[in-house]
C-alpha cells in the first residue's frame, strides 16, 4: 500500500513540475488522492466491520473512524480546490492566451 | 526614590511633543522641551554629595525576570559625571536649538522626539548596570542618531551619512552583544557589578580575548575610532545643535564610557591595554593630521572630535597600566586615568561652544566652506570671542581648561616609557612621539578653525547671506560654555574633587578606598619639567607650520580618494547590495516552477535526514492488511490509470485516467471498509470528471514539445525522490504507535454520548462539528471564487477589449 502511495505522489510531483497548466491540475488531483490513502494507512488498515455500530460486532472490530472522518472532510476540500484551480485555469487562459507556466511568470518589473 | 524611572522620562515626555507642536504654534516647542534636561540635571546634582564620598547609588526594575533582565539604574562617580554632561550640555543644546530651528520653517515636533528619545537612550546607558539593557539602550542611541543625522531628509548627503553611521555603529553594538554574551557565560551574571570582582579569574578564560575584542568593536565605532571613524564626518549633515550634543559631547563618548567603565574587568590584559591605548593614540594623530585638509567648518571640527576622542581613549589604555605597578601613588601612572576624565569634561565643554559656533557661522552666513570665509572678527565679536576660547583651550594654551588637561596628557604618555610589561619598554617610546606629534596638529587646526574663519579679508561677495553677528539667545549657550572653560582653568582641583575622582574611583576601584585618596592635584604651574618644554615645543613648531599652512596644505589633496577608508566603505555597501541582489536573482527566477522544485527537494532532503538522522525508520510486517485478489487488481488498475496519465498525449485521455484513479481510490476504500469514504468518493469523482471535461473545452491541446529531455529527467528525478520519501513515511507511520489512537474514544461513546450509529457522521457532524462548518465555508468561498472569476472581466486601460 504505501508503495502505491510513493508511487501516486511521484507521478503527481512530476506532473506538477510540468509546463501545461492542466496537466499541473491533474496532478493535485493525484496529490490528493495520494494524501487521503496516505492518512487511511496512517491509521492502519485492520478491521473488520466498517465503523458503523451494530449489533454484535465489539469495539476493537470497527475499522478507525477517525482518518475517515479526517479523509471525508478532504475529500470535499480537495474537490473544492480542484474545481477552482480548474475555472482558473480557464479562466487565465481566456485572458491571457497561454498555459504555458514559462509565459506566466510574475509581473513585468520583476526583471 | 526610584530614580530608575528617571532614565525614561524624556521619552515619556516626547509623547507629548507632537501635541503641544500642533496645538501651541505660537511657542516655539524648544521650549517645553528645555524643561526636561534642566529638571533632570538638578535633580541629579542633588545626587552629586553623595558620589563625592565615593558612594553609590542603586535603583532595579524588573522588565523580564524570567529571563533575568531588569532595568539597573546604577549611579557612581563615573555614570553620575556622564549623566550631569548629557542633561547639562542637553539642555544647552536645546536652549541653543531653540534659535537656530525655526518654528514655522521645521518640523520641530519630529527634531525633539528624536533628541529626547537619545536623550533616555544615552541617560540608560550610562547608568545601566545590566548589559543587556545597556545593549539596548545603546542601540537606541544609534538608532535616535540615525534619525537625527537624516532630519533633513530631502538631502541626499543627510540620507547617506544617516544611513553609514548606522551601518557602522550597530554592526559595532552586534559585535559588543557577542562579548556581553561571551562575558554573562563566563561571569554567569549580567551586572557589571558582579562581574568585576570576578576579574582575575575572567582573565583565565578561553573566551576572555574574544570578550575583549568584541566589546571594543562595539566601543570603537561608537567612539569613532580609527579606522571606523568615517562615519562621523558624514554626521555632520545633521543639524548642528544634533553635532554639537550627539556627535561631540555625548554619544561618542559612550564608547569612552563602556571603556572607562569596563577598564577594571579587562585591564589585566595586556591586548587591551594596547588595542585602547595605541588605537587611540593613533586615531588622535589620524584625526589632527586630517583635519588640516577640511574646508567644512564641521568638518574641521568632526575630525578633532575624532581625534580628541582618541586622545581620551588612549589615556584610558594608559589607566589599565595602573593595574600593574605597586604604590601607584608615588608614580606618575596616576594621572592618565585623571586625566582622562579630565579632559572628556574639558573636550565636552570646549567642543560644544566651538559646533554652536560653527552653527551660527553657517546661520548668519550661509555657508560653512572656510575658504568663502574670514574677516568676520569685526561683524561678529561675540562669537570670535567664544570661538577663541574654545579653540584655544582645544590647542592646550593657557589659561582655558585644556591647557591643564593636555599637559596631563603628556605626563600620562610619558610615564608609559618607562613602563617594562607587555614589550613597552621597547615601543613605549613611540606612545609620546606620537602624542607630541598629534598635539602639533591640533594646535595647528585649532588656530586654523579660528583664524581663517574670523581673520584674515571680508569675503562679503562669495557669502549668500550678509554676515551679522547671532541673536543674543543663540549666543547664551556658547558663552556660558566659554566661561566654563576659563572657570575650570582657575578651579581645577574644585572639577577633580567633585567629578573626576569619583569617576577615576570607578575606573581603578582595586587601587583606591575612597575618592580622596586620588592623589592628584592638578596646577597650572609645576615647574620646568618634560612636559612644558614638550608644550613648548608644540607651540613653536605648531606657530610655524600654521603660519605656512598655505603654502603646504595642497599637499593633502595628493592623497588619492580612492584609496580611503571611505572608498572602501563605499564599495563595500555597493557590493554587498549587488551582490545580494545578484543572489537573490539567481534562485527567485519568477517561475513557480522553479520555486516547486525547492520545495520539494528541501522536503525530500529535511523529512529522509530526519528520518536517518534519528533512526526512526521503521518497518513492521506485521501489522499489514491481508492482500486478496481484489486488491491486486484494483491496484493494478490504480497505477495502470496512473501510467496512462503520465504517458498521455492527448487530455481526454488523461482527463478519464484521473477519473479511473479515483475510482479505484474509491474501491480501495470499499475494501478497508469506509463506505462513508467510498460513496462520497464516487459522486466527487464524478463531478470532478465532468468539470475536467467542461474545461477540457475550453483548455488547449496538452504541448510537450518545450519539454526538453534534461528538463523531464530533472522532474522525474525530484519527483522520485518525493515518492520514495512518501513510501517511506507511509511505512514508518504505518508501522510504529507510540501513541494509542483517540478513535478508541469516538468509537466506545459514539453511542452513548452522540446517540449515532455511524461513528465516521458522528464525528463529522458532533465531535467536531465546527471542522465541518469551516469545511462548508471553504466550499462556499471556493464557489465565491469562481463565480467572480468567470464574471469577472480583466477590463484593461480605457476599456480596450476582452481577449476572447
Amino acid at each position: 500500500m504505501s508503495v502505491v502511495i510513493g508511487f501516486l505522489f511521484m507521478a503527481a510531483v512530476y506532473l506538477m513540475l510540468s509546463k501545461s497548466l492542466i496537466r499541473i491540475i491533474i496532478g493535485t488531483g493525484l496529490l490528493s488522492h495520494g494524501a487521503h490513502l496516505l492518512l487511511l494507512t496512517m491509521g492502519g488498515l485492520g478491521g473488520i466491520s466498517p465503523p458503523v455500530v451494530a449489533d454484535g460486532v465489539s469495539v476493537s472490530d470497527y475499522a478507525d473512524p477517525l482518518p475517515q472522518a479526517l479523509i471525508l472532510t478532504a475529500i470535499v476540500i480537495s474537490f473544492a480546490v480542484t474545481s477552482f484551480f480548474l475555472v482558473l485555469a480557464y479562466r487565465s487562459y481566456q485572458e491571457l492566451g497561454t498555459d504555458n507556466m514559462d509565459l506566466l511568470r510574475g509581473t513585468e518589473d520583476h526583471e | 526614590m526610584s530614580f530608575v524611572f528617571l532614565i525614561f522620562l524624556p521619552l515619556l515626555a516626547a509623547l507629548f511633543i507632537p501635541l503641544l507642536f500642533k496645538k501651541v504654534g505660537k511657542i516655539h516647542t524648544g521650549w517645553f522641551v528645555l524643561v526636561v534636561p534642566v529638571a533632570l540635571f538638578i535633580y541629579y546634582l542633588s545626587l552629586l554629595p553623595t558620589t563625592i564620598d565615593g558612594g553609590n547609588l542603586v535603583s532595579e526594575f524588573q522588565w523580564i525576570p524570567s529571563l533575568d533582565i531588569a532595568f539597573v539604574a546604577y549611579i557612581d562617580g563615573l555614570s553620575l559625571l556622564f549623566t550631569l554632561l548629557i542633561t547639562g550640555i542637553g539642555a544647552l543644546v536645546v536652549l541653543y536649538s531653540i534659535f537656530y530651528l525655526d518654528k514655522h520653517r521645521e518640523q520641530l515636533h519630529n527634531f525633539y522626539v528624536y533628541l529626547l528619545m537619545f536623550m533616555t537612550a544615552m541617560l540608560g546607558i550610562v547608568q545601566s548596570d545590566h548589559l543587556i539593557t545597556l545593549y539596548l539602550f545603546w542601540e537606541l542611541t544609534s538608532i535616535s542618531s540615525f534619525l537625527l543625522i537624516g532630519y533633513w531628509y530631502t538631502r541626499d548627503r543627510s540620507r547617506f551619512g544617516a544611513l553609514k553611521s548606522m551601518m557602522i555603529t550597530v554592526f559595532g553594538g552586534l559585535m559588543m552583544l557577542g562579548g556581553f554574551v561571551l562575558l554573562s557565560i563566563m561571569g554567569d551574571t549580567y551586572s557589571i557589578r558582579e562581574l568585576i570582582p570576578q576579574a582575575a579569574e575572567l582573565a583565565t578564560h578561553d573566551f576572555f580575548i574574544w570578550a575583549l575584542v568584541l566589546v571594543l568593536f562595539g566601543a570603537f565605532t561608537k567612539s569613532a575610532q580609527f579606522p571606523f571613524y568615517i562615519w562621523l564626518p558624514d554626521a555632520m549633515e545633521a543639524p548642528t545643535p544634533v553635532s554639537a550634543y550627539l556627535h561631540s559631547a555625548t554619544m561618542v563618548k559612550a564608547g569612552l564610557y563602556l571603556v572607562a567603565r569596563l577598564t577594571p574587568i579587562f585591564a589585566l590584559s595586556g591586548t587591551w591595554m594596547w588595542l585602547v591605548a595605541g588605537v587611540g593614540l593613533f586615531t588622535m594623530f589620524w584625526g589632527s593630521f586630517f583635519a588640516l585638509k577640511q574646508k567644512d567648518l564641521k568638518g574641521i571640527l568632526a575630525f578633532s572630535t575624532v581625534s580628541q576622542l582618541g586622545l581620551i581613549m588612549s589615556l584610558l589604555g594608559a589607566s589599565a597600566a595602573g593595574y600593574h605597578i605597586d604604590n601607584i601613588a608615588e608614580t606618575t601612572f596616576k594621572y592618565a586615568g585623571f586625566a582622562a576624565i579630565f579632559h572628556l569634561i574639558n573636550h565636552a565643554v570646549f567642543k560644544g561652544s566651538l559646533f554652536m559656533i560653527a552653527g551660527i557661522v553657517d546661520h548668519e552666513t550661509g555657508t560653512r566652506d572656510i575658504r568663502k570665509l574670514g574677516g568676520l572678527m569685526g561683524l561678529m565679536p561675540i562669537s570670535f570671542t567664544v570661538a577663541m576660547i574654545g579653540a584655544f583651550s582645544m590647542a592646550g594654551l593657557p589659561p582655558f581648561g585644556g591647557f591643564l588637561s593636555k599637559e596631563m596628557f603628556l605626563t600620562a604618555m610619558l610615564s608609559l616609557t618607562e613602563f617594562d610589561l607587555f614589550s613597552m619598554d621597547v615601543w613605549g617610546v613611540l606612545f609620546p612621539i606620537v602624542a607630541w606629534l598629534g598635539s602639533v596638529f591640533t594646535f595647528i587646526y585649532s588656530f586654523y578653525f579660528v583664524f581663517h574663519t574670523f581673520a584674515g579679508k571680508h569675503k562679503p561677495e562669495e557669502l549668500p547671506k550678509p554676515a551679522h553677528e547671532a541673536p543674543i539667545g543663540m549666543l547664551i549657550s556658547p558663552i556660558f560654555l566659554a566661561l566654563l572653560v576659563i572657570v575650570i582653568f582657575f578651579i581645577p582641583n574644585r572639577v577633580g574633587d567633585w567629578l573626576v575622582k569619583p569617576a577615576v574611583m570607578a575606573i581603578q576601584p582595586f587601587l583606591y578606598n575612597s575618592p580622596s585618596e586620588v592623589d592628584v592635584h592638578v596646577s597650572a604651574w609645576h615647574g620646568f619639567n618634560t612636559e612644558l618644554f614638550m608644550t613648548l615645543g608644540i607651540f613653536a613648531v605648531g606657530g610655524l607650520m600654521f603660519w605656512t599652512l598655505h603654502k603646504w596644505q595642497k599637499s593633502y589633496d595628493r592623497f588619492p580618494d580612492s584609496v580611503s577608508l571611505n572608498a572602501l566603505y563605499d564599495n563595500l555597501m555597493f557590493m554587498s547590495d549587488t551582490g545580494a541582489n545578484r543572489f537573490s536573482k539567481l534562485y527567485m527566477t519568477g517561475f513557480i516552477r522553479s520555486y516547486l522544485v525547492y520545495m520539494f527537494s528541501f522536503v525530500v532532503i529535511i523529512v529522509l535526514g530526519t528520518l536517518f538522522l534519528t533512526e526512526s525508520f521503521a518497518f513492521d510486517v506485521t501489522n499489514l492488511a491481508p492482500i486478496g485478489f481484489y486488491e491486486i487488481v484494483i491496484l493494478l488498475a490504480l497505477v495502470g490509470s496512473t501510467l496512462t496519465i503520465l504517458f498521455s498525449k492527448s487530455r481526454l485521455t488523461a482527463i478519464i485516467a484521473l477519473g479511473a484513479v479515483g475510482y479505484s481510490v474509491a474501491l480501495f476504500f470499499v475494501i478497508f471498509r469506509a463506505p462513508d469514504l467510498a460513496l462520497t468518493q464516487l459522486v466527487i469523482e464524478t463531478i470532478s470528471v465532468a468539470l475536467f471535461l467542461l474545461a477540457f473545452y475550453h483548455l488547449p491541446q496538452i504541448s510537450r514539445k518545450e519539454e526538453r529531455m534534461r528538463f523531464r529527467l530533472g522532474n522525474a528525478l525530484i519527483a522520485l525522490g518525493v515518492g520514495v520519501t512518501m513510501t517511506l513515511v507511509a511505512l514508518s507511520a504505518h508501522s510504529q504507535k507510540f501513541l494509542p489512537s483517540i478513535s478508541e474514544f469516538y468509537k466506545e461513546t459514539v453511542y452513548s454520548e452522540a446517540g449515532g450509529g455511524n461513528i465516521v457522521n458522528v464525528i463529522l457532524v458532533d465531535y467536531r462539528g465546527f471542522d465541518t462548518l469551516f469545511e462548508i465555508a471553504v466550499l462556499g468561498i471556493a464557489g465565491i471564487g469562481i463565480i467572480t472569476m468567470i464574471k469577472l472581466r480583466m477590463t484593461k486601460k480605457e476599456g480596450q477589449h476582452e481577449n476572447k
